[in-house]
C-alpha cells in the first residue's frame, strides 16, 4: 500500500473546522454583500465574486487533498487525476464564457439587425441577377 | 470477491499477469478515480453551460437571494442563504463521518466503521430531503409574475419598492373559464392547471391601485445613462438590483401582458430568465441523483460491514472507494453552492 495506516483523525477534524469556517465566511459575505467588494471590478468580475471563487477553490483543494486523501497517493496518480480536469475546465470556461459575452454584446448593441440581413440578402440577390443577365 | 482487492501478496508476478498495481493504487481504486474524473468533466460541462447562458443574459439573470428565501418553520420571513448554508454543513459533516469511517477501516475497527457509515447515510438522507424541500419552494413560487407578449417577465412592487404578490395585485373578476380536466373534457382532452388569476384580473387590479409599479428583469447599474432614464421610477433604484418602472411606463408594459406565471417549471418561472429554472432543476437534480445513489451504495457497503465481509477479507478498501465517491458528491456541491447561491 502506498501510505501507512496511521490514524488521521486530527487532520480530519482540522479540515472540517477549516471547511466550516470558510463556508461561514461565504454565507456572511453572501448576506451582507459588502458594498466596497460588490462595486469594485477587477479583471471583468467584482471583487466579491472573486472572493467566492477563491474560497471555493480552497474548499475543493481540502476536500480532494485531505478527504479524498489524494495527498497520500503517488504523485503520478495525483496529477493524472487533477491536471486534466483543471486544464479542461479552464479551457471550457474560457471558450464558453468569451463566446457568451460576445453574444450578450451582440444582443445589447444590436450590430446585426434583421433588416440589415434582409437588405444585404436583397442586394446580393439583385447583384446576382445582374451578373447572370450579363453572363 | 477476493479478486476486487489486490494484496501485497500478488506483487512479484509478471507485469501483464494481473495483480500489478500501476501508480501503487489497486484496480478498484484506480477505476473509481477514472470514474470521478469523467463525472467531474460531466458536471463541469453542465456548470460551464450554465455559465454560458448566464453570461449571455447577464443583465436579466435572477438574483439568488430573491429566489431562495425560505427557512423551515419561518413563514413569511425572508431568510436568504441560511437554508442552503445548513444543507452545505450537513453535506460537509457527512463527508467528515465518511472519512472517519475510512480511517477506522484502516485500523480494522468494525464497530467504528459501522457507526460512522451509519451517520454518513443519515446525513445523505437529510441532504436529499432538504433538496426536495428546496425544490418544492422553488416550484411553488412566492410572488408570481406576468409575462408579456415579447417574453419579458414583469413583477410587482408598491411605491416603496416592496414586492407584491399576485394576490395583492389582482382583482377578482367573473371567471371566464375553468381548468379543463379529463372528466370534464371530451375523450383524452385536458390541459395544465390554469393560473390562480387571469391576465385581465391582474390588469384590473393594477389599474385600480395607483401605488403599484412594475419591476423588470433588467439589473440597474449606477451609470449616467441609467440615471437619466426617464422610464425608471426615481428614488427606488438600487445598484445591482432590478429596475423599477414609473407608473406611466408600468401601464404601458402591463398592457402587453399575456400570461400569468406562478412558481417555476421547465417552460417559464416567476423569478426571471427562463433558462435559470431549467439549469437549476437539471444541475441540482443531477447532483441530488448522485447523492441519492451515493446513499444507496453506502447502505450496501454498510450492510457488508455489518456482515463482516471486509473483516474476513482483511481490508476495508471498499469503504475507501465508496468514500471517494461520497467526497466527490460533496466536492460538486461546493461548486453548485457557489454558482447558484453566492455569485
Amino acid at each position: 500500500m502506498a501510505h501507512e495506516h496511521v490514524s488521521n483523525t486530527k487532520r480530519i477534524w482540522f479540515v472540517f473546522a477549516l471547511l466550516s469556517v470558510v463556508t461561514t465566511v461565504e454565507v456572511i459575505l453572501g448576506i451582507i454583500k459588502p458594498e466596497s467588494l460588490l462595486h469594485t471590478n477587477a479583471l471583468g468580475m467584482n471583487l466579491l465574486n472573486w472572493v467566492f471563487y477563491i474560497l471555493t477553490i480552497v474548499k475543493a483543494y481540502y476536500i480532494v487533498w485531505a478527504f479524498m486523501h489524494i495527498e497520500g497517493e503517488k504523485a503520478s496518480l495525483r496529477w493524472s487525476v487533477v491536471a486534466p480536469v483543471i486544464f479542461l475546465v479552464l479551457y471550457l470556461l474560457f471558450i464558453l464564457l468569451v463566446e457568451a459575452n460576445y453574444i450578450f454584446e451582440i444582443f445589447r448593441d444590436s450590430t446585426i439587425k434583421l433588416y440589415h440581413v434582409k437588405r444585404y440578402a436583397l442586394a446580393y440577390l439583385f447583384y446576382f441577377c445582374i451578373h447572370l443577365s450579363f453572363a | 470477491m477476493d479478486a476486487t482487492v489486490t494484496t501485497p501478496g500478488s506483487v512479484g508476478q509478471k507485469t501483464w499477469g494481473g495483480g500489478n498495481e500501476p501508480m501503487s493504487a489497486s484496480y478498484g481504486k484506480l477505476m473509481m478515480w477514472f470514474f470521478i474524473v469523467s463525472d467531474a468533466l460531466t458536471f463541469s460541462g453542465f456548470l460551464a453551460a450554465y455559465g454560458f447562458s448566464r453570461f449571455k443574459f447577464i443583465e436579466t439573470w435572477p438574483l439568488a437571494d430573491e429566489v431562495f428565501t425560505h427557512f423551515p418553520f419561518l413563514h413569511g420571513v425572508t431568510a436568504p442563504m441560511y437554508y442552503v448554508a445548513l444543507m452545505t454543513f450537513i453535506l460537509i459533516f457527512s463527508s467528515v463521518t465518511m472519512v472517519l469511517a475510512v480511517d477506522a477501516g484502516h485500523q480494522m475497527n468494525k464497530k467504528k466503521v459501522t457507526f460512522y457509515m451509519f451517520l454518513t447515510i443519515i446525513g445523505g438522507l437529510i441532504f436529499v430531503g432538504s433538496q426536495a424541500w428546496e425544490w418544492k419552494n422553488f416550484i411553488k413560487g412566492e410572488y408570481g409574475a406576468v409575462e408579456t407578449k415579447g417574453g419579458s417577465l414583469l413583477q410587482f412592487v408598491d411605491n416603496t419598492g416592496k414586492r407584491l404578490s399576485l394576490a395583492e395585485v389582482a382583482q377578482s373578476l367573473p371567471k371566464e373559464r375553468e381548468t379543463l380536466t379529463r372528466n370534464k373534457g371530451v375523450w383524452f382532452m385536458k390541459e395544465s392547471e390554469l393560473p390562480t388569476y387571469s391576465v385581465a384580473e391582474v390588469q384590473a387590479g393594477f389599474a385600480a391601485n395607483p401605488n403599484i409599479l412594475i419591476r423588470t428583469e433588467v439589473i440597474y447599474h449606477d451609470t449616467p445613462a441609467n440615471r437619466a432614464d426617464k422610464t425608471l421610477q426615481p428614488g427606488l433604484q438600487k445598484a445591482k438590483h432590478k429596475k423599477i418602472l414609473t407608473r406611466a411606463e408600468s401601464e404601458k408594459m402591463l398592457a402587453n401582458a399575456h400570461y400569468v406565471v406562478e412558481g417555476a417549471n421547465l417552460v417559464r418561472n416567476e423569478y426571471g430568465s427562463k433558462l435559470f429554472a431549467d439549469f437549476f432543476f437539471f444541475i441540482t437534480g443531477f447532483h441530488g441523483f448522485h447523492v441519492f445513489s451515493g446513499v444507496i451504495i453506502n447502505i450496501i457497503i454498510f450492510f457488508n460491514v455489518l456482515l463482516g465481509t471486509y473483516e474476513r477479507r482483511g481490508s476495508y478498501e471498499m469503504v475507501e472507494k465508496v468514500g471517494l465517491y461520497w467526497h466527490f458528491v460533496d466536492l460538486v456541491w461546493v461548486f453548485v453552492f457557489t454558482v447558484f447561491y453566492l455569485v
